[in-house]
């Protein structure tokens, strides 16, 4: 709303070999809005979030996020920059507890892991902060127990509760909704939407149109990795190429 | 029969085998197996011999600088040869031990290939109180954040780094911290057996230690030390009961290796395999926004 850019590309490619998985991507993901990302399988959709938060390097262009040309920037660098994600395979630490799958993501031990070894102050406050998130997620009565037992859309939850502990300014979900009933998805919808106010901005993969309805506030579809529309969220679902490439498959 | 078990030479080695095998517990901790205790082990002894034997340091200040010099070699040794994983990482900690043996032999200061003596002063209550106050630093340090961070970094190296999490330096400060403890385990061992050569920080010594913590298990503090009484006493009490005498102590690592396969086999996790929850969400406490 303030026109503020929390990530931009430009011209960003990535190519596996001889496929360009991401063709020349220009994109803008400005401060208080959610961006849709749709586009069927293939798409190039996860390679894009991949690159945004450096678990792949562009082959070419230019990513930027918060002012810092990010392209060649590590991992944790880029995590403590402000931006944490989810994935569309759920990658929990599936033999900590839930309460520690959200602690270990708190800054005030990521950042200085030794700090973390001497103070037992931090950690209570650790503490504290990672069970407001839980309960903010349904999940705090479920703290001790260990991450691999959880329940699908509780595990899907707590992917995201663990990312918002790295107090991100843009967060990445990939197919949050995946797998999910509807019931599951519309609490899914006031999640995020609790979590909003939270960030600076969101970008949101999915391929359930209702969510995407309900939270974009732009949505950019893509295909054979490149953008091939680009707008409001009613003018993109609508726009002949989206169907052609995705929604008419789905239709037919 | 058991005060014999008791004996000054069963405790200091016992000691120094919980010590070392903790000092691979802690590597394991951040995702590397390392067999590369021996070369850290014998590192520690030499530098720590050097300064009592040669310039009459008393040995606990040279033990310290002994584990010193292995805090520095590991630090040294884990940026380069942490950039490898699995396999190729045990191959390279190997290669460590080959390489700091073949470098001993070769200085000529320290006795060569024939060894150095002169070495004095560790005694079990020293052995006792450094397995005491080691396993208290490492039972506290289950109880960091610090740990769960290692956990996580272990689990999911690429999830933990993108949550903020410097994966190098966790893993390279495991490496160096573990070498720094068996520096120090070289250090009492060398001080008890009073005269030391390259050929004792051979390559199966470090597979030995890295053996007492498969052995007893790897998530806990325990398992380690379980793993490192029983190797290090199981001769002693087949001796000391009689029951294969002479023949026991050339058919041991046989029967070693045997059992192992079977312990793998039935417990892949090691004896000891629980892992207990060291911070909770606390009893009583109403998390806001639950009501």
């Amino acid at each position: 709303m303030t026109g503020r850019i929390v990530a931009g590309l430009e011209g960003v490619a990535k190519a596996f070999g001889g496929l360009r998985a991401v063709d020349g991507v220009s994109l803008d993901i400005p401060a208080g809005e959610v961006v849709g990302i749709i586009g069927p399988n293939g798409a190039g959709k996860t390679v894009l979030i991949n690159l945004i938060t450096g678990f792949y390097h562009a082959s070419d262009g230019q990513i930027t996020i918060a002012d810092h040309n990010v392209t060649q920037w590590t991992l944790h660098q880029i995590g403590r920059l402000g931006v944490a994600r989810t994935f569309q395979n759920i990658r929990l630490f599936r033999r900590l507890s839930v309460l520690e799958n959200v602690m270990v993501a708190n800054p005030a031990f990521t950042a200085h892991p030794l700090r973390g070894l001497l103070a037992l102050s931090p950690r209570r406050q650790g503490r504290d902060e990672a069970m407001d998130l839980l309960a903010l997620f349904g999940l705090a009565d479920r703290a001790d127990q260990s991450a691999g037992e959880l329940a699908y859309g509780d595990a899907r939850r707590l992917e995201i509760a663990r990312a918002l502990a790295t107090r991100p300014r843009l967060l990445l979900l990939d197919e949050p909704a995946a797998g999910m009933n509807d019931r599951e998805t519309e609490a899914l919808v006031d999640d995020i939407r609790k979590v909003k106010p939270r960030l600076e901005a969101i970008a949101l993969i999915e391929h359930d149109m209702s969510l995407i309805r309900a939270l974009a506030d732009r949505v950019v579809a893509m295909n054979y990795g490149r953008i091939i529309a680009e707008g409001a969220t009613g003018t993109v679902l609508s726009h002949p190429k989206v169907v052609e490439a995705y929604l008419g498959q789905e239709e037919s | 029969m058991i005060a014999n078990l008791l004996s000054t030479e069963n405790i200091v080695f016992t000691g120094v085998n919980i010590l070392l095998a903790w000092s691979v517990y802690l590597t394991l901790m951040t995702g590397t197996l390392s067999f590369a205790m021996a070369a850290f082990m014998g590192i520690g002894a030499y530098v720590s011999g050097i300064l009592t034997a040669k310039f009459g340091w008393p040995l606990v200040p040279a033990a310290l600088v002994g584990t010193l010099a292995c805090l520095a070699g590991g630090i040294l040794v884990g940026f380069p040869a942490l950039r490898v994983r699995g396999l190729y990482l045990m191959l390279v900690t190997t290669g460590v031990t080959l390489v700091v043996k073949v470098a001993i032999e070769n200085i000529e200061y320290v006795g060569g290939v024939g060894g150095m003596g002169g070495l004095r002063g560790t005694t079990p209550e020293l052995v006792l109180a450094s397995v005491v106050v080691i396993g208290g630093a490492l039972w506290l340090l289950s109880r960091t954040p610090l740990q769960r961070i290692m956990d996580a970094a272990r689990e999911d190296e690429n999830v933990a780094a993108s949550l903020g999490i410097n994966i190098v330096f966790i893993r390279v400060a495991g490496f160096a911290a573990g070498a720094a403890l068996a520096g120090y385990a070289g250090a009492l061992y060398g001080h008890y057996i009073i005269f030391i050569a390259p050929e004792q920080f051979d390559i199966l010594y470090s597979v030995f230690i890295a053996l007492y913590v498969v052995l007893g298990g790897v998530n806990n503090l325990w398992g380690p030390v379980l793993g490192a009484v029983v190797i290090t006493m199981l001769p002693e009490v087949v001796r000391e009961f009689g029951v294969m005498s002479s023949g026991f102590r050339s058919a041991r690592q046989l029967i070693f290796a045997g059992a192992l396969v079977l312990l793998l086999l039935v417990r892949p996790a090691g004896i000891l395999a629980f892992r207990r929850l060291s911070i909770r969400a606390g009893r009583g406490r109403v998390p806001v926004g639950s009501t």
